[in-house]
């Protein structure tokens, strides 16, 4: 078969080569072509702000702290034999895990009961749930602060107001770790919501009378036709949201600066702390970095298993 | 429109390219000495930036400079980010203020500045080895201790109640003329917790921290100082197993009792908001609290008095955070540079600034501390005076991590390892040994 742009010897006797502008429109007529110079602004600008930070904190995490000799993985080495630095590991899972687990329990709570909300009402509190999540985080985080505030603590004057004691919100360290996941919680259980809410929306309602018909009850709905159906929405919420939450920095930083007793450090702070304010970058990096092995494997897991089975529903 | 009027792609390219460039002609023929980028720290007092502008545009026209003057908020460590992402990326400001540790991080891209300091010693004296601490690297200046943004922490307290509830004369203790006292010989530690536990029985307690920021790791720094306790040596070996730093954590166990509820989650506005409403009876901090206060509860400002820190064992030691000017060795104009921060380090620039900052301001050269506002500052009248560090007072300047070599200090400064080894022993429960253990071990870990 001719190629487009070129004319078969034996139709002319002369072999005519395509002019330069002639083999331009050919290849720019091809539809790959067409969609790869279309995306080419995203994939700049996809290299330029994520890709190139992300392979120079890999490059700068393997140096040592003057940036001028490789080092290979003793940053990370280093930071593995570091006591505070395992504390930093722990508080960052729990951290991560309880605000995921608390903000996709309540949001898909939310959900359902936003769902059984005639749609005429339901466009007010859908609104009304969105505030904390439009709101910039480090402004409400700063809101929070005001509320457990050592000195003047909004909680603990209501608290004394009923005769109770003041509670050291931020000076002890349970009720510092609470209030960081507490305050991760209410600011990040509106975009489960929204998710959930529209994943319900997209159940067809006759598997539910389907579901009915044969008896089953409310929960066996939710165990059989809901959970099942909700299943890839659910996988990339708690993704997207895992990520998001263990890179965290607003919250501590505000609340709490990683006291008491390092106790609330994730690894966004700590990394800042160790990075900027001490002048270690290429242990900033290491300390940042150390997530994402776990985080990616993790991501091609949950993908493979949304990809897989979004091809078996088809 | 006719074919003669038609621009043709590559003549509107051309124009667009001599329109560019108009700008950058402009200012080279109106500043024959070229451009000058500077970004220095935004300071709390509006006036202090307004006076800082007015100084930097006279120098600019005097020596045909064109200089853009950003103010850069310490804020949400936006200086500390800013001077990172200058260094990674080589380019950005040609001056910039560098807060306390800064020129020891980033030294490497710091034109050094012997000449410039060599010049103002030359006029105003030597620095105390305290800024050659922080400024010098190998022998080198590596930038030029400022004034504007210096400061010291030490006592601000309230004058009617130390005298009611802690039997303590301030003004008669340290008073606004230069005369050393022998009751402020008597302000020790041992004073201090016993004002402490009064103050705390009027429900009024010291407002000291121990949380992870800068109010709290100057202040315990300097505690650990004033009972002879080092962290770690010049040299760099790890001297924190002593009977100075047990001595100091015995001591702390005793005060912390007596200091508020909430002493660990303590950030640098909670004392300054205790002060001003009237919550407390002493706080460690630059005077911003008490003009803040001014303002705000003039009651409480007029009961306000600056003092240097209570003795340990081991003397006396004021907690000072300061700032310098330095020059990225990328900075292509560094010849007009070093000249604009010579300008800015002369005696009458520092106290024109100094004046209008209500001398919060500390020049780094002793010759500079008869600036006349630390005597006229008020109400009440000599608030002030006893707030720079004075020969008189027998004190010295301190910084947590001293005299540790800087690339470890920087680590336990920041790390606030002086507040969290307190906290081990006052809230963790650890014992005195098992905490300075614990310590020796995130030291070996700064230092590997």
């Amino acid at each position: 078969m001719a190629q487009a742009g070129s004319i078969p010897i034996a139709e002319t006797g002369v072999a005519r080569v395509p002019s330069a502008r002639g083999r331009l429109h050919s290849v720019m007529r091809r539809r790959s072509m067409v969609g790869f110079v279309m995306a080419l602004p995203l994939i700049a600008l996809i290299a330029g702000l994520v890709v190139y930070p992300a392979v120079y904190a890999i490059y700068l995490s393997l140096l040592d702290k003057s940036m001028t000799r490789f080092v290979g993985w003793h940053n990370f080495v280093f930071l593995l034999n570091r006591a505070t630095f395992q504390m930093v590991v722990f508080q960052s899972v729990l951290f991560a895990v309880s605000a995921v687990v608390a903000k996709a329990f309540i949001g898909f709570v939310l959900a359902h009961l936003m769902h059984a909300i005639p749609s005429r009402r339901q466009r007010f509190y859908r609104g009304l749930l969105l505030i904390p999540w439009v709101i910039p985080l480090a402004l409400s985080t700063l809101g929070w602060w005001w509320l457990f505030d050592p000195t003047y603590s909004a909680f603990n004057w209501l608290l004394n107001r009923l005769g109770l004691p003041s509670v050291s919100w931020l000076g002890e360290p349970g009720w510092a770790r609470f209030c960081m996941i507490l305050v991760n919680t209410w600011w990040g259980e509106p975009f489960f919501m929204i998710m959930y809410l529209a994943a319900l929306k997209s159940v067809p309602e006759q598997l539910f009378e389907a579901a009915a018909i044969d008896g089953a009850t409310g929960l066996q709905k939710l165990r059989y036709v809901t959970l099942p159906m909700m299943r890839n929405v659910i996988s990339l919420t708690v993704l997207f949201s895992l990520i998001v939450t263990f890179a965290n920095f607003d919250i501590v930083r505000i609340l709490t600066n990683g006291g008491p007793l390092n106790t609330t450090h994730i690894f966004a702070t700590y990394a800042f702390q160790v990075g900027i304010q001490s002048g270690n970058i290429p242990l900033g990096a290491a300390v940042s970095l150390f997530m994402l092995p776990v985080l990616a494997i993790a991501a091609v897991f949950v993908l493979r298993g949304v990809t897989r089975r979004s091809q078996e529903a088809m | 429109m006719g074919s003669a009027q038609r621009i043709s792609r590559r003549k509107a390219l051309r124009l667009a390219a001599a329109t560019g460039a108009l700008p950058l002609v402009h200012i080279r023929t109106s500043h024959a000495a070229g451009r000058l980028s500077v970004g220095f720290w935004d300071h709390w007092v509006p006036q202090g930036n307004e006076v800082m502008a007015k100084q930097i545009a006279a120098w600019a026209e005097k020596n045909k400079v064109e200089v853009d003057f950003d103010r850069i908020t310490s804020s949400g460590n936006k200086l500390l980010v800013t001077i990172a992402a200058e260094d990674q990326a080589r380019t950005g400001h040609d001056v910039l203020s560098l807060p306390t540790w800064e020129v020891q991080n980033h030294h490497a891209k710091l034109e050094p500045i012997d000449d410039v300091v060599g010049r103002l010693e030359a006029k105003y004296g030597a620095l105390d080895p305290f800024y050659q601490y922080l400024g010098k690297v190998d022998g080198h200046w590596m930038a030029v201790p400022a004034s504007s943004g210096s400061q010291y922490k030490g006592p601000c307290a309230r004058l009617d109640l130390f005298r009611e509830h802690c039997g303590i004369d301030l003004p008669a203790m340290y008073p606004a003329r230069a005369e050393h006292t022998a009751l402020s010989d008597s302000w020790t530690f041992e004073t201090f917790l016993k004002a402490a536990a009064a103050s705390k029985k009027i429900g009024k307690p010291f407002g000291i921290g121990l949380g992870t920021t800068a109010d709290s790791v100057d202040t315990s720094g300097s505690i650990f100082a004033s009972f002879g306790a080092q962290f770690v040596d010049a040299k760099g070996a790890i001297t924190i197993k002593s009977d100075a730093t047990r001595a100091a954590l015995e001591y702390m166990k005793r005060l912390v009792p007596e200091l508020p509820q909430d002493v660990y989650s303590f950030d640098d506005a909670i004392d300054n908001r205790m002060l001003i409403g009237d919550q407390t009876t002493l706080i460690y901090n630059p005077p911003s609290a008490w003009a803040v206060a001014l303002r705000d509860a003039p009651k409480v400002a007029a009961q306000c008095w600056s003092f240097p820190t209570p003795a340990g064992p081991a003397g006396r030691f004021i907690p000072m955070n300061i700032f310098q000017f330095g020059v990225w060795s990328f900075s292509r104009n560094k010849t007009a540079a070093k000249e604009l921060i010579e300008y800015l380090m002369q005696r009458e620039q520092v106290q024109q600034r100094c004046n209008v900052v209500y001398g919060f301001d500390i020049p780094p050269f002793d010759s500079m501390l008869d600036f006349d506002i630390w005597e006229k500052a008020g109400p009440p009248p000599g608030t002030l005076y006893n707030y720079p560090l004075r020969p008189f007072h027998k004190a010295n300047r301190w910084i947590t991590g001293l005299p540790a070599p800087p690339q470890i200090a920087v680590q336990i400064y920041n790390q606030a390892l002086t507040c969290n080894l307190i906290a081990k022993v006052t809230q963790g429960g650890l014992s005195i040994d098992k905490a300075i253990a614990w310590a020796e071990n995130e030291l070996e870990g700064y230092i590997g």
